[in-house]
């Protein structure tokens, strides 16, 4: 595969792709998707597992299909360290972006339901028979 | 993977690219990259108020329609659907992407074909899916799905739903749109005529960060 890129420019040497690694990558992504839905559908029927305990397998199963597309389809496996840390860096502020944002939340939620009691109680409260279709909030 | 760099290359000495990319694929990561976070804000908003709300409704059902058969009360099976098609779309794409390095503009030109056949599949189920729950009194402002408790539900969701999904969807079909103007220069033998197929890779990462978002989208909205 060494002659793969002898069409591409002279100056950079873009390392080529391997088929098997495109396939192997699609079969990881098809796995993991279907493994996800799997657990979704069960829990909706039979409740086998904590919820909490299921969002966690989810967010790990989408962590790790984003790491593959970066990875393999974006091809940034395979490009210098220098590329790869630039953008690997300023994405780590998601981490405080998702733990600070959804604390908030969580937060704001607590306080609401401790000084609003007539939201709480509203929150509570059972809605009337199921709406029809095309009815406004 | 092999590469021709020396080892002990001095990257930030000047004279190249400490990157060793083109500067084209270097400004498509860093758009990805701030494209990443616009992205991420909404999703990020979306949690927020979903955590600070007492309840929320059950995706399962409220996703569990299918076209065709109707309500089949399948959960998820549809989202699946069009999940398989842009992760399979994806897959055409680098095929076109390798192809472009070996120089076959045939090759290129078939997979990325096939990659816009993805797309338009992709949109069309989208339109389906907002056509149905439209009809199900579902819209910007408006909420007919109960929380999962039974109590009443703000338009949070839907508000949410919609923008998202739409932000998500337009970025796919501006992906179509920019790989059908990568398929007319490669017949038209652009590219062979450059001596490489870059803007290919470029159009690629492009269409697999909108794979990549629709990865997060699907979690969020629909498993969590």
């Amino acid at each position: 595969m060494s002659d793969a890129h002898s069409i591409a420019s002279s100056e950079h040497h873009e390392p080529s792709f391997s088929t098997k690694a495109i396939w192997k990558t699609f079969w990881i992504l098809l796995i993991i998707t279907v493994a996800e839905l799997v657990l979704a559908i069960l829990y909706y029927e039979t409740d086998f597992l904590p919820k909490h305990f299921l969002n966690g397998i989810f967010v790990i199963g989408t962590l790790a299909k984003a790491f593959f597309i970066i990875a393999e389809f974006m091809h940034l496996r395979h490009e210098i360290k220098n590329l790869i840390l630039s953008l690997a860096i300023p994405a780590l502020l998601f981490i405080w972006f998702i733990i600070a944002f959804l604390w908030d939340g969580n937060s704001y939620k607590n306080l609401r339901n401790d000084y609003d009691r007539h939201h709480l109680e509203q929150s509570k409260t059972k809605a009337p028979e199921a709406k029809k279709p095309g009815a406004a909030d | 993977m092999s590469q021709a760099i020396p080892a002990g290359t001095k990257w930030w000495n000047g004279g190249k690219s400490p990157y060793n990319v083109e500067y084209g694929k270097l400004m498509m990561w860093f758009f990805l990259m701030s494209d990443a976070f616009t992205f991420g804000a909404f999703l990020i908003s979306y949690g927020t108020i979903r955590f600070s709300s007492n309840s929320w409704p059950n995706p399962n059902e409220v996703f569990r329609s299918f076209p065709i058969v109707g309500e089949m009360k399948i959960p998820l099976a549809f989202v699946s659907l069009m999940t398989f098609i842009l992760i399979m779309s994806s897959v055409t794409m680098v095929l076109a992407v390798a192809n472009g390095h070996a120089g076959k503009k045939y090759e290129v030109a078939k997979w990325l074909g096939w990659t816009i056949v993805g797309g338009f599949a992709f949109l069309g189920c989208q339109a389906w899916e907002w056509t149905h729950l439209h009809h199900e009194g579902a819209w910007w402002g408006r909420n007919p799905f109960l929380n999962i408790d039974g109590t009443q539900s703000s338009t949070n969701f839907t508000n949410f739903f919609f923008t998202i999904t739409g932000f998500h969807g337009f970025h796919v079909f501006s992906g179509v749109i920019i790989n059908i103007i990568m398929l007319i220069m490669t017949l038209k033998g652009s590219f062979e005529k450059r001596g490489h197929y870059l803007m290919i890779e470029k159009a690629g990462l492009y269409w697999h960060f909108v794979d990549l978002v629709w990865v997060f989208v699907f979690t969020c909205f629909y498993l969590l």
